[in-house]
C-alpha cells in the first residue's frame, strides 16, 4: 500500500494527495482545547498621532474541531486577530481565551502556519518536522518516528533530506504543516497559507488541507484573501471590514455559516451563492 | 545525461579560464614590475622602481628563505619558524576576539537593554585605530609577544563584533515566531535558531577579523620580538634589505590568503551541505 504512493518528482495530483491521506495512522478527536473565545477584543496601537484601534469589539467563539475561514479587505485587522491569538501581538482590550484559558505567549498548543512558510532554512525537512516534539523533550528516536510519519502525510518522504531552499513553494508549505501537525495541535491558525502558490498548487493544497484536518482533529482558524477558498473549506466564514485606514477600526461585519456539506463543488449553483454573498458583504461593507 | 555532463564540463572550462585570467594577470604584474627595475621607472608618489630587487631575485631568497641552500646565511632556511610564530600570534588573537566578540555581538543584537549598556562604550573605543594603541601597549604590557596579540584581539574583536550585531538584528522576526510557537524557549531561540541564522554575516566578521588580524601582526612584531615574519621585515628594513622586505611581505600575503581558505573551507567541511556559509 504504501509503496503504491508514487509521488511524482515535484509535484502531486490529488490521487497521491488522496493517498497520503490515507497513510494517516493518528486520529485524534476534537476536545475543549480546540475551544477558541474571542470576547470584546480589541488591539489598540500608539502612534505619533495618538492611539489608533487596529480592531475592537471582536466576538467570536469557536467550537472544538470546527474550521473558521476569516475573509476582508486588507488591513481589516484579520491578520491581527490570528497573531493576538497565536501569542505574537497582546491584546489591549476583552478576553482571549483558547482550551479555556488565557493566551499568554505563543505555545506548541497553538500551531501557527505563515504564509511565507517560515522553515529554518540550515535544517533539513526531516529537521524542521522534528523541531517540534523535540521541543516537548520527546525522545528523539520518538520525536524521528513521528517526523517520519507526517513528512509521509504530506506526501514527501523523498524529500525528507532536502533543504528548504531545495523545494518547490507548495512543498515547502507542505513542510510547514508537517511541522505544526507533529506538534499535535488542538489549534491551527493559518495566515493566508496558499497565498504564495501558483493556482494549480493552490487547489491541490486546499484539497489536501481539507481532509489533513479532519484527520488532525485540531481547530482551524483560516485567514485568506480568496472567497472561494473560504467557502470551500470553512464552516464558517467570518466577515471582517474596517480597519485603520478607514478611520473604523476592524471589526467582524458578519458570520456566515457554510451549508455545504463535506464535498464542495467550486462550481455549483449552491457553492456561488454563498460565494456571492460573502463578496457582497466583503466589497459593500 | 550528456545533457548535464556538457553542462559540467561547460563549468569546469569557465573555471579554468578564469583561473587562467587571474593567473595571467599575476604574471602582467610581475613582468611590469622586472621592467620597471630595470628601466629605473618613477612612478605616482615618486616611487623608484631603480630601488626594488627584480622578482626573479625575490624568488631565488625567498627559495633560501625557505630550504635554505642558496646564500647559507642566519635568514637560510627560517620562513617556516618565522611563519609558525606569527601564525601562533594570529590564530590566538582571533581565537580570542572571536571567543569574546561572538557571545558579546548576540547579546547585543538581541537584547535592547545590554545594547544600551555598551553600545557607547563600544562606539568610542572602536575608532582608535590599533597603531594609537602601540605605545601605551607597550608601556603597560611591554615588549613581546603578549603585546602582539592584544593587538591582534584588539583590531580583530570589532568587525566580528559589529557584524554580528548586525547578523543577529537581521534574524527574520518569522524564524522565531515559528521557534516560539513549536514551544522553542526564549534561550533555545537564541541558540538554536538565532545563532544559525546569523552564521553567514558571523563568518563575514570573521573573515574579516582574521585577515586584520594578519595586517596588525607586523606593527605588534616591530618591537622587541626577534621571531615572526613582522620581526624579520622590520629588521630587514634597519639593514636595507629591501629584497627581504618584500620576501616577508609576499609570505604574510600568502598567510592571510590561506588562512581565510582554510577559515572558509573548514567552515564549509563543518556545515557539510547546511547553507550557513556565503559562497
Amino acid at each position: 500500500m504504501r509503496g503504491d504512493q508514487a509521488v511524482t518528482a515535484g509535484t502531486t495530483t490529488r490521487a497521491a494527495a488522496a493517498g497520503a491521506a490515507g497513510t494517516t495512522r493518528r486520529t485524534r478527536e476534537p476536545d475543549e482545547g480546540g475551544r477558541i473565545v474571542l470576547r470584546g477584543v480589541g488591539k489598540q496601537y500608539a502612534t505619533r498621532r495618538g492611539p489608533v484601534d487596529a480592531v475592537a469589539g471582536v466576538d467570536l467563539e469557536v467550537t472544538p474541531g470546527e474550521f473558521v475561514a476569516v475573509v476582508g479587505a486588507s488591513g481589516c485587522g484579520k491578520s491581527t486577530v490570528l497573531r493576538i491569538l497565536a501569542g505574537f501581538e497582546q491584546h489591549t482590550s476583552g478576553v482571549v481565551e483558547v482550551g479555556g484559558g488565557p493566551v499568554r505567549g505563543p505555545g506548541p498548543d497553538r500551531g501557527v502556519v505563515f504564509q511565507d512558510y517560515g522553515l529554518f532554512p540550515w535544517l533539513t525537512v526531516a529537521e524542521n518536522v522534528r523541531w517540534g516534539p523535540r521541543q516537548q523533550r520527546v525522545s528523539r528516536a520518538r520525536a524521528r518516528a513521528r517526523a517520519a510519519e507526517y513528512i509521509e502525510v504530506v506526501g514527501l518522504t523523498r524529500f525528507a533530506d532536502r533543504y528548504p531552499g531545495e523545494l518547490s513553494g507548495g512543498m515547502q508549505q507542505r513542510v510547514a504543516i508537517a511541522r505544526v501537525l507533529a506538534n499535535d495541535p488542538a489549534v491551527l491558525l493559518m495566515d493566508e497559507p496558499f497565498g504564495a502558490l501558483d493556482a494549480l498548487t493552490r487547489t491541490t493544497m486546499q484539497h489536501e488541507l481539507g481532509r489533513l484536518r479532519a484527520a488532525s482533529g485540531a481547530t482551524v482558524l483560516f485567514v485568506t484573501h480568496s472567497i472561494e477558498e473560504a467557502v470551500y473549506l470553512a464552516d464558517r466564514v467570518v466577515v471582517m471590514a474596517g480597519g485603520a485606514s478607514h478611520g473604523v477600526p476592524g471589526h467582524i461585519a458578519e458570520v456566515v455559516p457554510v451549508e455545504l456539506g463535506p464535498e464542495r463543488d467550486v462550481n455549483a449553483p449552491d457553492f456561488n451563492a454563498v460565494e456571492k454573498r460573502i463578496a457582497a458583504l466583503v466589497h459593500g461593507g | 545525461m550528456s545533457a548535464t555532463a556538457s553542462l559540467r564540463a561547460r563549468r569546469v572550462g569557465r573555471r579554468a579560464g578564469h583561473a587562467a585570467l587571474g593567473v595571467g594577470f599575476i604574471a602582467l604584474l610581475l613582468l611590469l614590475w622586472d621592467l620597471g627595475v630595470r628601466g629605473e621607472w618613477v612612478l605616482l608618489f615618486d616611487i623608484k622602481m631603480g630601488f626594488l630587487p627584480p622578482p626573479v631575485e625575490v624568488a631565488r631568497l625567498m627559495w633560501d628563505f625557505a630550504f635554505g641552500g642558496v646564500y647559507d646565511d642566519a635568514y637560510s632556511g627560517t620562513l617556516w619558524s618565522h611563519l609558525g610564530a606569527s601564525a601562533f600570534r594570529v590564530l590566538a588573537g582571533f581565537a580570542l576576539a572571536a571567543a569574546l566578540a561572538i557571545p558579546i555581538g548576540v547579546l547585543m543584537g538581541r537584547s535592547e537593554l545590554v545594547r544600551a549598556t555598551l553600545d557607547p562604550a563600544v562606539n568610542l573605543f572602536r575608532p582608535i585605530p590599533a597603531t594609537a594603541w602601540v605605545p601605551l601597549v607597550l608601556l603597560i604590557i611591554g615588549f613581546g609577544s603578549q603585546a602582539t596579540i592584544f593587538l591582534i584581539v584588539l583590531s580583530a574583536f570589532f568587525p566580528i563584533l559589529l557584524n554580528t550585531i548586525t547578523a543577529t538584528r537581521e534574524v527574520s522576526p518569522r524564524l522565531v515566531e515559528a521557534a516560539r510557537m513549536l514551544g522553542t524557549t526564549r534561550l533555545g531561540v537564541l541558540l538554536k535558531v538565532v545563532v544559525p541564522a546569523a552564521t553567514p554575516g558571523i563568518v563575514s566578521g570573521l573573515r574579516i577579523g582574521l585577515g586584520l588580524g594578519w595586517v596588525i601582526l607586523v606593527l605588534g612584531e616591530a618591537n622587541g620580538i626577534d621571531t615572526g615574519l613582522g620581526s624579520m621585515i622590520m629588521i630587514a628594513r634597519e639593514q636595507v634589505r629591501t629584497d627581504r622586505v618584500v620576501v616577508g611581505m609576499i609570505v604574510i600575503g600568502i598567510a592571510g590568503y590561506l588562512s581565510d581558505r582554510v577559515l572558509v573551507l573548514g567552515l564549509k567541511g563543518l556545515f557539510g551541505r547546511r547553507p550557513l556559509v556565503r559562497a
